[in-house]
């Protein structure tokens, strides 16, 4: 009799760490769909083909952005310094795009600095051992300034570029942006989910001592992650470039990192690493969107927008903790 | 301080009346009783987890008793619902692990909390010469406005002494007090002491260590297994005795040694001098295969210290390690799973375990790398398989592999970690306290898989201490204290290992007698 019980307990057990993944994953899905309903309702034109095609194409930069933080914030660390890099590397991928014949080149150097920049985060975070908040706010300032130098603080323009059907394009009716966005979704959660390294990388985020301990690589799992942040940071740079021909070292990118830490927050990732999936992640950059779309087309002032926004990502995360202390 | 007569003699300063604590379904504490006369230093001696802490937890507020007992001060009682009552009631504790604050000076860390204030503001002045006051009552020469962090372990042991002091506190719990301390600290440390008991101010002493016992006690009362044993008065304290007080349990029958004996096996690792200059100190010694090599001590005697410098967890400053006759050079966790080396924390849920993962990303994240597709794409099917093997193998009692590591009882989390390792197929396994908080059926399977490692040729060392187990389980114990290895005790078929002889060691009592 008591085996029997101890089956059900296990059996209950069980189901109960499946409730946690599924709230992990799908967690901030009806606050998704929820809002959709919503501003149809008050607006009438927010589920056209059209316009969601809008909202995918505004949430392709940031979802990109997203991903490579998903990495970073699963650790246990920030990155400040991915709305920098969108900035340089878009700087650099339409200074490369105006190479007569080799504009393509561009695509090449934008991603190149944002993986250059990553690879430096990650040694300050990883083996100079500095707090990734502090490492990344510095570099946040420094690339920024880079980005400003690089083009002598003025706008850069290519109106032939090369790769500009990557931001403006489709394929079979798809925005390329969204994807090139979904592609990164894709990478990561085959990285994440089914390589080891994405199982140091969990690991790490749960237990950097206990991942010393057991002989995994921290150091060069750290480097990886910011790394990849970069790179992924740099892909949003060209995107950037090809959607807008032009670049800008000085406004470009402005405060990306906190709609991008935003999206893997809302994604249900936690913040002392360890726990999240990239989908919550897509779920959370989809929100983003939705969120200024729609209050757009509601005719909520610019202002009110950003009052808004702030305030549904402090309930959705608070809701959210709110499940995961009583599950 | 008016004294309540009660029956023509004065009541005690303190008495601790039938104390129990239950911790869940565990009792650490079964009716104990405790009493301190005004200057009297009674000192409390017991095996690690004999309860001497939970006692004084109790006594200062952090824990609560169950029900059933009292506390009397000065013969009336007192509650202790909390910290400040404790505080309130004049009983002051002096921990191990010092509770100061290093960036604060002496004088706001003696009155913190209970800061001199006027009209708000802190009066610096009032409080400086206040804690002149009590510098100069414990002689001790450096200024108020010191900063903590500029002083020595035994320096601010001494201030958190002043702490105590300041706060007008009449009975005084002291911790192991010297085990930071300099052979000089120790000595300006009993002065105090005297001067203390010349006030007035009862000392509960928690020591290990005979020497310290023999100088300052007047009486020594011993706990075992969370219950009273005895009190010896000052005239009736030897070694021998107290050895004895501390030790004397039956002998659970659940160990299990069928391995051979290991005195004709070749030698599996050696370990010459190693040190860090700090906690661990030039120590050797062999290990052969499939024997099982205990290190026995006190906590703090530098044993997961040793441990975690042969598994290259710490920087080792000197020292070489050899397996198999060839030298190794153990950096970091990773070159010693390399040499077949595996480490066992002490701490597994903080140092183990990834318990946001499944038993089966646990069991095979040490080989995952070694098991990948190409591209590091993980072989999920062979990680299912060691994960399955692992839970029949161990008899590892959860819902299925995929279960969350962190929902699992304790016995079970060790199963899983102990699987990870075996799963690297070491040649030497290092076991720190395998069978802490791990419920007896969970501890009987964990001494059979030793003794079947050993059986099989791997090389054990483990750390435990629980004397039983050590006494169960190893061919030959180590015995540490204060970093260095002081003794070394072989089972012989017609002399077994006693507890008594380890304890001797490690209390440092068999140093003058001759304790076998």
């Amino acid at each position: 009799m008591t085996n029997t019980t101890k089956i059900i307990d296990a059996q209950a057990l069980l189901r109960a760490d499946r409730l946690r993944t599924a709230i992990q994953i799908a967690g901030m899905l009806p606050v998704l769909i929820l809002l959709c309903i919503g501003f149809e309702l008050l607006s009438g034109r927010f589920a056209t083909f059209v316009n969601l095609s809008i909202v995918m194409q505004q949430a392709a930069i940031n979802t990109t952005l997203a991903a490579g933080m998903t990495f970073v914030i699963l650790t246990g660390g920030i990155d400040l310094s991915v709305g920098s890099i969108v900035a340089a590397s878009a700087m650099v991928s339409v200074m490369g795009s105006l190479i007569p014949g080799w504009g393509y080149v561009g695509i090449a150097a934008g991603l190149g600095v944002g993986l250059l920049c990553g690879v430096v985060n990650g040694l300050l975070v990883a083996v100079v051992r500095l707090p990734p908040f502090i490492a990344t706010l510095g570099s946040l300032t420094a690339v920024r300034g880079f980005a400003r130098l690089i083009g002598n603080d003025t706008t850069v323009f290519n109106t032939t570029m090369p790769f500009a059907f990557l931001g403006n394009g489709s394929l079979f009716g798809v925005p390329w942006l969204v994807i090139i966005a979904f592609a990164g979704i894709l990478v990561s959660w085959l990285i994440l989910r089914r390589t080891v390294l994405g199982t140091y990388i969990y690991a790490i985020g749960g237990n950097e001592d206990a991942a010393r301990l057991a002989g995994i690589r921290v150091t060069a799992v750290l480097v990886f992650v910011y790394a990849i942040s970069g790179l992924f940071a740099g892909l949003g740079g060209v995107m950037s470039a090809a959607r807008l021909y032009a670049a800008n070292g000085l406004q470009l990118g402005q405060a990306y990192e906190l709609d991008a830490i935003a999206a893997v927050i809302l994604g249900g990732t936690s913040f002392v690493g360890g726990i999240g999936s990239i989908w919550g992640t897509l779920i959370g950059a989809l929100i983003i969107a939705v969120l200024s779309n729609g209050l757009i087309l509601v005719g909520v002032s610019d202002i009110w927008q950003y009052i808004v926004k702030g305030l549904v990502i402090i309930a959705a995360v608070a809701l959210d903790s709110y499940h995961r202390s009583r599950g | 301080m008016d004294v309540e007569q009660t029956s023509g003699r004065p009541a005690p300063l303190l008495e601790m009346r039938h104390i129990s604590k239950t911790f869940g379904s565990m009792a650490a504490l079964k009716d104990v009783s405790l009493s301190v006369e005004r200057g009297e230093v009674h000192a409390l001696m017991g095996e690690n987890g004999a309860g001497k802490s939970t006692l004084m937890k109790i006594l200062s507020g952090a824990y609560r008793a169950d029900a059933g007992g009292s506390i009397l001060i000065d013969g009336r009682e007192v509650h202790i619902d909390g910290p400040e009552a404790g505080r309130a009631s004049g009983i002051a504790v002096i921990y191990q692990e010092l509770s100061l604050a290093p960036n604060l000076t002496v004088a706001q860390n003696i009155f913190l909390g209970r800061e001199h204030q006027r009209g708000g503001f802190t009066d610096r002045k009032a409080q400086e010469s206040a804690c002149r006051d009590v510098l100069a009552r414990l002689r001790l020469a450096f200024p108020p406005s010191t900063v903590v962090s500029r002083l020595s372990l035994g320096e601010r042991q001494l201030v958190e002494i002043a702490r105590a002091l300041a706060s007008d506190a009449r009975i005084l719990v002291m911790d192991e007090p010297t085990t930071s301390l300099s052979t000089v600290e120790t000595e300006r440390l009993y002065e105090i002491i005297a001067d203390l008991k010349a006030h007035g101010i009862g000392i509960i002493y928690i020591s290990h260590r005979m020497e310290e016992i023999y100088a300052l006690s007047d009486r020594v009362s011993v706990l075992r297994d969370g219950r009273y044993v005895g009190t010896l008065g000052r005239d009736e304290i030897t070694a021998e005795r107290l050895v004895a007080m501390m030790v004397g349990r039956d002998l659970s029958s659940f160990y299990r040694k069928d391995h051979r004996p290991a005195a004709d096996r070749r030698t599996l690792l050696s370990v010459r001098d190693i040190g860090d200059d700090s906690r661990v100190h030039g120590c050797s010694f062999d290990l052969k295969a499939g024997e099982v090599l205990c290190i026995a001590g006190l906590v703090g005697s530098g044993r997961t210290e040793l441990a975690r410098l042969v598994y290259g967890a710490d920087p080792r400053k000197r020292g070489t390690i050899a397996l198999d006759g060839r030298q190794i050079d153990i950096r970091q966790a990773r070159d010693a799973i390399a040499a077949g080396i595996v480490y066992l924390t002490e701490d597994r849920r903080r140092l183990g375990l990834f318990l946001e993962m499944s038993i089966n990303d646990n069991v095979s994240i040490n080989v995952a790398a070694g098991d990948a597709h190409r591209a590091g794409f993980t072989n999920a099917a062979k990680a299912r398989q060691r994960a399955e093997r692992a839970m029949s193998r161990l008899a590892i009692r959860a819902p299925g592999i995929a279960a969350r590591t962190g929902a699992l009882s304790g016995g079970n989390q060790q199963k899983v970690l102990l699987a990870r390792l075996l799963e690297t197929e070491p040649r030497v396994l290092i076991l720190d306290e395998p069978t802490r908080g791990v419920d007896v059926g969970a501890k009987s399977e964990i001494y059979r898989l030793i003794d079947d490692l050993a059986s099989r040729g791997i090389g054990i060392l483990m750390i435990s201490s629980e004397l039983p187990e050590v006494i169960g389980v190893a061919d030959r114990v180590l015995v540490m204290r204060d970093g260095r290895i002081v003794g070394e005790i072989a089972a012989a078929p017609d002399r077994p290992i006693t507890q008594e002889a380890i304890m001797a060691h490690a209390t440092g009592a068999a140093d003058g007698a001759a304790v076998a």
